[in-house]
């Protein structure tokens, strides 16, 4: 039997369009309902960050990084300042580096919290997604609490952290803890468990481990895929090595595992912060660090594992007081390249679920 | 009660006592008239205080306040909307077809309006009374599939005309077993015309004896007026507003009411073949009664439409054809093997 043949359409999604995350645009051919080519469209968002970073000092480049990833800003921060730290050889007292665990492992929750909102949200799924933001809410005021501000947090600083959490700090973050397995449990039942979510998200956008692995994904997406990949545990940084924590890995390699990783994610992070506010020590939360800051000659990389995959600080230091070169290696930029070469094949509607699963942000994308 | 119930059957028959004869061409004429005014005035009423308990709906269901900005718990929301949309500019794309393009909101307006007149809102309250009432309500249902096209190909743009494609996959096959769930109901009252029907359930309504029909028509009837998980017309994840994409202003807005008139009247049609229609116990009105069953058949449709996520084209084409349409041939056969044994115990009894 011959398939009837109909005329090719093109259809534009973004930058404006209310499935896309940000101002991220592709032009999606179709013949019928099924994709025939994608082609993705990037850079609106595009502050020329890296080159900016070489006329700023090393500690004002601090709150550009808030707008890398700004669902995960923590993250940012944390690559960045201990890519410095790394550099300059500086050492960070305890209490600043448990402290940083904690802001960085909320934010990974919050930023999939984001995730599984948006990806009900994607499918209509209203209910899901004000679940979600209900509860980042609170996230975002423990966030407050201490730097003041709840999307760039901005809290941590070379050598440490900008300042003591208040005590009103610890109930909060106890309380959101000691409510979050009833979240996820609402998360599983209005979306996960839903038969509809689960009929569009099975075996749909099925990413082989050997293309995850040649397209250099990391990150939850990589992870889905069978490969157990995380950096906390792989090349240890700050104090990550002294937690008990699993890394999900599921081997389902379609759109449902990559959204469901994320939800294992979320209680393996509330887990480590379970253990570092055991073990949090008291001290100081700034290290000795010069005023001016000019880190010897020399060359340094850094990743963290952000909620996207790998985060990684490149800098070039020539002795001066502003970096020579910064590269940063965001995970989504590169997640984001599987779109058009797993999204062939399928329908419109699946490539708005699978889009949704690459969980990219544009502020890192773009940079 | 008997009193508050016959009030309208009272004002209509001294409507026509000012005729003289009150059964002259003129009396016919200035109720009909009536009629049609009350419908339309249904339609409007109806759209206004449903959209608004739409957003609340959904605001209830994602923990969210919504509208309560406007007057007293935002109940002026609406109609400041609807104030702002009879000022926007009146864009026809340039690239469209002009004709098909400026006519399609009527008809999809229009296509409630007709179906709303026959439907007995209360005793001896058809405004239009057809024998064959079922028969014109699909026929004419059946339409909004034309109009949705209409508006999809004459837009002339990909979001739209991919809209109206859906519709018309979506409809048709959801027309099929939307019609076969109704069969049950019509063996057994032996008649089509919706008034009779109403008065066959003054004992027990059809819900009971065909909860099979009830659960396939309220899925297909929601997939037909395209309400979330069916809204696949006018997904807005994917192709933004479906066929509506290109509208603006009053167009547009008559979209909005032929949609909420659409779904009252698949509530309306619910509420007669499946509740009993106007009856029920004594102590309220029965257009009342009418109204309430409408109305919580509405307010399920929107705790369906925002909880749920949307469903795969595939899926939904896999549903109406594998589940809903052999599940509706089979109660056909179950009611007509009920009716055979009912008739034969009949026999042996008599």
């Amino acid at each position: 039997m011959t398939l009837e043949r109909t005329e090719e359409l093109a259809l534009n999604l973004g930058p404006q369009h209310p499935s896309m995350h940000g101002v991220f645009r592709m032009i999606a051919h179709f013949d019928g309902e099924i994709i025939t080519k994608i082609e993705p469209k990037i850079g609106y968002l595009h502050r020329g960050l890296e080159k900016l970073a070489e006329s700023r000092t090393y500690a004002q480049f601090i709150p550009y990084t808030d707008r890398l990833d700004y669902l995960a800003s923590p993250h940012n921060n944390m690559g960045y300042v201990q890519a410095v730290e790394k550099l300059a050889g500086i050492q960070v007292p305890e209490r600043a580096e448990y402290l940083r665990v904690i802001f960085a492992e909320l934010a990974r929750i919050a930023s999939h919290l984001v995730f599984i909102g948006s990806l009900a949200l994607d499918m209509a799924g209203w209910t899901a997604w004000g679940y979600c933001f209900r509860d980042r809410e609170r996230i975002l005021d423990l966030f407050e609490m201490t730097a003041g501000s709840r999307l760039t947090v901005n809290a941590m600083r070379i050598g440490g952290f900008s300042q003591d959490v208040p005590d009103e700090f610890w109930p909060a973050l106890k309380s959101f803890l000691d409510d979050l397995p009833e979240m996820l449990e609402e998360y599983q039942g209005i979306f996960y468990g839903n038969e509809i979510a689960m009929g569009r998200m099975k075996s749909v956008g099925i990413l082989p481990k050997e293309l995850a692995e040649n397209f250099s994904t990391t990150g939850p997406v990589l992870r889905a895929s069978g490969v157990k990949h995380d950096l906390r545990k792989d090349a240890p940084y700050g104090i990550y090595d002294r937690f008990d924590f699993e890394v999900p890995v599921l081997n389902g390699c379609d759109s449902y595992d990559r959204g469901l990783i994320r939800l294992l994610e979320i209680k393996e992070s509330a887990k480590i912060i379970r253990q570092a506010m055991r073990d949090i020590p008291e001290g100081p939360i700034m290290a000795k660090v010069p005023k001016v800051l000019k880190p010897p000659v020399g060359e340094v990389y850094h990743a963290v594992e952000n909620p996207k995959g790998e985060l990684g600080f490149y800098l070039v230091s020539d002795g001066s007081t502003k970096p020579a070169r910064c590269r940063i290696r965001s995970a989504t930029f590169i997640n984001l390249q599987l779109l058009p070469a797993i999204s062939i094949g399928w329908k419109i509607q699946d490539v708005i679920a699978i889009f949704a699963t690459l969980d990219a942000v544009l502020g890192e994308v773009d940079k | 009660m008997d009193a508050l119930n016959k009030l309208p059957l009272n004002i209509a028959a001294a409507i026509r006592g000012l005729f003289g004869d009150p059964h002259s061409i003129w009396a016919d004429l200035t109720m009909t008239v009536i009629g049609i005014i009350l419908v339309i005035v249904l339609i409007v009423l109806a759209a206004l205080i449903l959209i608004l308990l739409e957003r609340k709906v959904g605001g209830w269901a994602s923990q969210r306040p919504g509208p309560n900005r406007l007057g007293p718990r935002g109940w002026f929301q609406t109609i400041a909307d609807a104030l702002k949309l009879l000022g926007k500019e009146d864009v026809t794309p340039a690239e469209a077809d002009r004709f098909i393009f400026k006519i399609a909101p009527m008809i999809v307006f229009a296509l409630p309006m007709m179906t709303l007149a026959v439907i007995p809102y209360g005793m001896g309250m058809v405004p239009i009374d057809l024998d064959l009432g079922i028969i014109y309500y699909l026929a004419i249902s059946a339409i909004s599939t034309l109009a949705l096209l209409m508006a999809g190909w004459g837009s002339n743009s990909n979001y739209s005309m991919l809209g109206g494609m859906r519709a018309v996959a979506q409809m048709i096959s959801y027309e099929i077993p939307l019609i076969f769930s109704l069969l049950g109901v019509v063996m057994i009252t032996q008649t089509f015309s919706l008034s009779k029907i109403v008065e066959a359930q003054s004992t027990i309504p059809f819900i009971v004896i065909q909860p099979l029909a009830f659960v396939i028509y309220f899925i297909a009837g929601i997939a037909e007026v395209n309400r979330a998980p069916f809204d696949l017309v006018e997904a807005d994840q994917e192709i933004v507003a479906g066929p509506f994409t290109e509208y603006t202003g009053l167009r547009w807005g008559l979209f909005f009411l032929g949609e909420y008139g659409n779904m009252t009247a698949t509530a309306a049609l619910i509420t007669t073949m499946f509740l009993g229609g106007w009856q029920g116990p004594g102590f309220l009105p029965g257009i009342v009664w009418f109204f309430l069953k409408v109305g919580i058949i509405i307010f399920l449709m929107m705790w369906i439409r925002w909880t749920f996520p949307r469903m795969r084209v595939d899926h939904l084409m896999g549903l109406a054809w594998k589940v809903l349409l052999p599940l509706s041939l089979l109660n056909v056969l179950l009611t007509g093997l009920g009716i055979y044994i009912y008739q034969y115990v009949l026999r042996i009894g008599g």
